[in-house]
């Protein structure tokens, strides 16, 4: 059996528990064996596997299907959960970004907000949802997905839950240049959103830097990462205290994360980063899972280590450096959202595009909240993503157990 | 083991305890106003001398001192033992909610019921310490595999962001709140009299007793629960023991000296590295005292330097901490090929 680290993998609990031989759990490495799609040729023309049996019965319920062509020779995992997982994500996202279009202090109905969308409809709704909410709510959609893809690869490759991209530094190296700029009153001209770009990419680029000797480990990145997140933390709080009152607050102000105000200018930028980042990351998805098995076996496996490492790192920076640019470090939603999805779609690793979906999901239900909460003034989005992601997770977390799939 | 190598450990903490006493020496003698050495040590051994000198020794520079020591170790202590049971390189002392819930109570107490000054809100603190960390205990209970490291690690962090969430929804709205949070969270020695090193002490001690009790537990934990268990340690117990000891260090330390946790996340890898470069593996019968003299001799170091770089103004010795220990500690991670925890 291949190593595994038993703080990370979740299901290890309930491995115990079944007593089940490693190789035929439901969700074990089996999906990430590279020589799976060799068994696959020699079998029929299009076969799909029958799901596993229950065992035990108290597991839970097998997810996938193995999908096998014969011509052109090709084969893979169907996993109905994940799928419908995404699928249910996808609509709920965008229901919830229509009715937070629908909403604000002109209220336009569901249907008219659905016809604007595609371009039909009274000038005077055009415009409103057109210009002043439809980019609001893109910067959030856009900001969630990228941010939940981005946690979904650094917990990945870390192989450690925890480790979010704000816990290794590249979001507090944006706080920190974005406070820098607002104390120091630089922000006039250039913005808060080039402060963050250069701050993340900088941060990002100088712990990989301190961490490459001879080529890099995933925990040497996450330690020399504590250091550098720590040594910004602390310049952004010396600040903070240092600057006068009312610059304490925009900057506590944006490093909460926020929506407000936000305009096409956002959205292009990020649009044009995700169009080549999202691609990148699905497709590295399948090596990462290798290298979850940790670097010798993952070599062994004949996956190029350091390189897909460096791609992964640069898929999963660039991710949220443009994110954390265009609507500031937004609490808590890289950390929670893939393992919110992990534990709807009950895989033993994050899924990149539900945990996307989660995030979006998240960011735009949190701003709604955030608007609609108290009447009149509009809270910064990541005070809610706490509050409305917390729980989300906890009853995951409590559910997921009781289900026996550990956690 | 031969005798040798049975000593080096025991040398390399020995050092240790040296570095720090002669810190703590430092530490009171250097300050805003500049007192020559004689007279501080004159001053300490109840020698007739200045009345003025004899009380910035005796109530400003000792009790600053002291607080550095037992806030210093706590941090150390807890951390290293959260690291052990969550079996995560990336658990701070915080991770259980504790400072979270000592911010939380801080901001309230200032928002909602008006208190002023520190001797009024620690106790607020230390109870919002003690909730927020018993919430997210029974939380990690709860469903029917128990407490798993991943739980208690996810539950630490839901409950720690849901109640910063409310703090910083807080402080955005109310100025005095921000003002007064803002100083706090910045992590500072300063100010604080002897009686608060005292409140604090049954705390720490209580605490630090419960986690040195469990370090040889924690040994066989780090193998895995079904090892520890089949070894004959009773898991739950050993998780019970452990939260309860980070609760009370953690709680007693960041209620004073504000949320500097990232310390007691650095100080525990810091003492792996020793530990290793001695030839030892990481026995936690080690690394917890080591962590509980390392810690205070950061928070020391970064408090001098923080009286004497800018005087008479102060810098936090919270913010220094980093400035100092972070590039001190990616060298450390860079130098040598690290074992995972």
């Amino acid at each position: 059996m291949v190593r595994r680290s038993p703080d990370t993998r979740p299901d290890t609990p309930s491995d115990a528990h079944l007593g089940a031989p490693a190789d035929i759990r439901p969700d074990g490495p089996a999906d990430a064996r590279p020589d799976a799609p060799a068994e696959g040729r020699s079998r029929g023309f299009l076969n799909l596997g029958k799901a596993r049996l229950r065992s035990g019965g108290t597991a839970p319920a097998p997810s996938h299907r193995t999908f096998r062509l014969a011509a052109p020779p090709v084969s893979g995992i169907l996993r109905p959960r994940l799928i419908a997982v995404c699928a249910a994500l996808a609509v709920a996202t965008f229901l919830i970004l229509c009715w937070g279009v629908s909403t604000g202090d002109y209220p336009i109905g569901l249907t008219a907000v659905m016809k604007a969308l595609v371009g039909s409809g009274d000038p005077g709704t055009l415009l409103v949802v057109r210009e002043l909410r439809l980019p609001r709510a893109v910067v959030g959609l856009l900001v969630g997905v990228a941010f939940g893809i981005s946690g979904a690869l650094f917990q990945t490759m870390t192989r450690n839950p925890l480790a979010s991209p704000d816990m290794i530094g590249i979001t507090e190296g944006a706080g920190t240049a974005v406070v820098a700029g607002i104390v120091f009153g630089w922000s006039g001209g250039l913005g808060t959103q080039t402060f963050g770009l250069i701050g993340a990419l900088a941060t990002a680029l100088l712990v990989y830097v301190l961490a490459w000797k001879r080529g890099t480990t995933g925990y040497r990145i996450v330690l020399v990462g504590i250091g550098v997140s720590w040594i910004c933390t602390s310049a952004t709080d010396y600040l903070v205290a240092r600057g006068g009152q009312f610059q304490a607050q925009a900057a506590l102000g944006w490093l909460v994360g926020n929506l407000n105000g936000r305009t096409w200018d956002q959205v292009v930028p990020l649009t044009v980063v995700m169009v080549v980042l999202v691609p990148a990351a699905l497709m590295l998805s399948r090596l990462m899972r290798t290298l979850q098995l940790g670097d010798d076996v993952a070599a062994g496996l004949g996956t190029p280590v350091q390189p897909v490492r460096l791609a992964l790192l640069l898929t999963g920076v660039g991710l949220i450096a443009f994110g954390t640019a265009a609507a500031g470090p937004i609490a808590f939603v890289a950390l929670a959202a893939p393992q919110i999805a992990q534990r709807l779609a009950r895989t033993a690793w994050p899924p990149p595009i539900a945990s996307g979906l989660a995030g979006a999901m998240v960011v735009l239900a949190s701003d709604l909240i955030a608007r609609t909460m108290i009447s009149g003034t509009e809270l910064p989005v990541g005070i809610v993503t706490g509050v409305l992601g917390a729980p989300i997770l906890l009853w995951l977390l409590i559910r997921a157990n009781r289900a026996g799939s550990g956690g | 083991m031969t005798r040798n190598e049975r000593l080096r450990p025991a040398f390399l903490v020995a050092l240790l305890s040296a570095v720090l006493v002669a810190l703590c020496l430092l530490s009171i003698a250097l300050g805003a106003r500049s007192i020559p050495f004689d007279q501080v040590v004159r001053a300490l051994f109840g020698q007739p001398g200045s009345e003025l000198i004899e009380n910035v020794i005796w109530s400003v520079r000792v009790p600053r001192t002291a607080l550095g020591l037992t806030a210093g170790a706590a941090l150390g202590l807890s951390g290293a033992l959260m690291q052990a049971l969550t079996r995560n390189p990336l658990a701070d002392p915080g991770l259980l909610g504790v400072s979270a819930g000592a911010s939380f109570a801080i901001v309230l107490s200032v928002a909602v019921f008006g208190l002023g000054s520190l001797f009024e809100y620690i106790w607020f603190a230390f109870a919002g310490a003690l909730i927020a960390s018993v919430l997210v205990f029974l939380l990690g209970r709860l469903g029917r595999s128990g407490l798993t490291p991943v739980k208690l690690a996810l539950a630490g962090v839901a409950v720690t962001s849901l109640l910063s969430s409310i703090t910083s929804a807080v402080v955005l709205t109310n100025p005095e709140a921000l003002n007064r949070y803002r100083f706090w969270a910045a992590g500072s020695l300063a100010d604080q009299g002897g009686d608060v090193v005292l409140q604090i002490l049954p705390f720490v001690a209580a605490g630090a007793a419960l986690a040195l009790a469990c370090a040889p537990a924690l040994n066989s934990l780090a193998l895995g629960d079904d090892v520890a268990a089949s070894l004959g340690q009773r898991l739950g117990l050993i998780r019970l023991q452990g939260v309860i000891a980070i609760t009370l260090l953690t709680g007693a330390a960041v209620t004073v000296i504000g949320p500097v946790v990232f310390i007691g996340l650095v100080v525990p890898h810091l003492a792996r590295i020793l530990v290793q470069h001695v030839g030892l593996g990481p026995d936690h019968r080690w690394l917890l005292p080591l962590s509980a003299v390392l810690a205070p001799c950061m928070l020391l170091a970064a408090d001098i330097v923080g009286r004497v770089i800018e005087r008479p103004l102060e810098i936090q010795a919270g913010i220094l901490v980093a400035l100092i220990g972070g590039p001190f500690f990616i060298a450390m991670v860079r130098r040598r090929r690290l074992a995972e925890v």
